[in-house]
């Protein structure tokens, strides 16, 4: 076990994956969960890094995504019941009043 | 190392199969898969404190507040096909995947070194030391993360409740709003039916039958019609001629020896066995 670029390279996948789901799914929670997969990635990026440098930052700033990650969930999934509520969908097609 | 070669393909089959699954429950249980399989991913980084942050956090909370949101919101929300943007599905799986090789190729280009681990950093355990970083050098970020879950917390609440706008209907407007349906249209005053009462069983996904052979549409939750898994009408229609064989089959042996069918009548009431189908003479409507 030389260096950590297998971690890395797993990262940039994941994310790629992710960022691939939130361009083409039209479902608002899938859309979320996508968002979810490349915050993992960007996570097990920073764990891997510290490991390379040896010292702790880079888990605490995976830490500190995690936290944002948690409230950003919260809020996003009380918009999207919200639309729902009155649309009817979880489409983010659907929610294109803005556009006119 | 090893946990690392066997743990990235599934992690990538999941992550592939959280963007490709049609339905968004699948996809919140590969997600799943891809988080917990990234806490132990963690645990061969030597970060045991971001191992248990990251399945009580995200597998236990996200992952359940998703479940429930889809459970709330998601009742038929299979995705639509349809393209707004044409071509847009094909350009960004194309975008996707020139990104991903160009990243994973710099990256793989990267020498990065020996790796110094974290020997000396984890020395006074992993988790003293993450808690003298997050109150020393990173106490306002800290701070600033209470006060972001505050509002998160404020927020959702805020956006997910509903402003009650008229009075609620109490059980005498509700009584005199049905009585007043009755008069009119007709509506069944009391309680719907219960599942599957006429039918052969009685799980909440079959409907009841009426006395001319149809389903009953309000024996059946609403929410299990919208996700079609309710059994279907030829099925029902199978039910039905598979009870009449039943009854014709009884006829025909009560009538050869009267005796026999009374005798077993006690133990044939599993008509859900085609084994015991042709001797499944139990039912007091087949010696009527």
């Amino acid at each position: 076990m030389d260096d950590v670029t297998p971690y890395i390279v797993l990262s940039t996948i994941l994310f790629t994956i992710g960022s691939v789901g939130v361009l083409t799914r039209r479902n608002a929670i899938v859309v979320f969960m996508c968002v979810e997969l490349m915050l993992n990635a960007c996570n097990l990026a920073l764990v891997a890094f510290a490991k390379q440098h040896g010292n702790l930052d880079g888990q605490v700033a995976a830490f500190f995504v995690m936290v944002v990650a948690a409230a950003e969930v919260v809020v996003g999934l009380a918009i999207i019941m919200t639309i729902f509520r009155t649309r009817r969908s979880a489409s983010v097609d659907d929610a294109s009043l803005l556009k006119y | 190392m090893i946990a690392f070669w066997v743990l990235s393909p599934l992690i990538v089959l999941a992550a592939l199969g959280v963007v490709l699954m049609r339905r968004a429950v699948h996809s919140a249980l590969l997600l799943a898969v891809v988080m917990i399989s990234l806490a132990v991913l963690y645990l061969t980084l030597d970060a045991p404190f971001l191992f248990a942050v990251q399945i009580i956090v995200y597998t236990g909370a996200i992952l359940m507040l998703f479940l429930f949101v889809l459970m709330l919101v998601g009742v038929d929300a299979a995705d639509s096909t349809v393209e707004t943007i044409r071509g847009q599905r094909l350009l960004s799986i194309l975008g996707g995947l020139v990104m991903g090789t160009l990243l994973v190729l710099v990256v793989a280009q990267i020498s990065l070194g020996t790796m110094t681990g974290m020997g000396v950093a984890n020395a006074g355990g992993n988790i003293e030391g993450l808690a003298d970083l997050l109150f020393s050098r990173y106490v306002l970020a800290f701070e600033a993360t209470a006060a972001l879950l505050i509002t998160a917390a404020l927020g959702a609440m805020l956006l997910a409740h509903r402003e009650r706008l008229d009075a609620k209907e109490g059980q005498r407007a509700m009584a005199a709003r049905r009585m007043q349906e009755y008069a009119t249209t007709g509506r069944h005053l009391g309680p719907l039916p219960s599942p599957g009462v006429y039918a052969r069983h009685n799980a909440v996904d079959t409907p009841a039958l009426l006395p001319d052979g149809t389903p009953a549409r309000d024996s059946v939750s609403r929410v299990l019609a919208a996700r079609g898994t309710v059994r279907s009408a030829p099925a029902l229609a199978d039910d039905i001629e598979d009870v009449q064989r039943t009854l014709d089959g009884v006829r025909g042996i009560s009538g050869g020896s009267g005796g026999a069918a009374d005798t077993s009548a006690g133990a044939g009431h599993n008509t859900e066995n085609p084994e015991t189908r042709p001797q499944g003479a139990g039912h007091p409507e087949g010696d009527e």
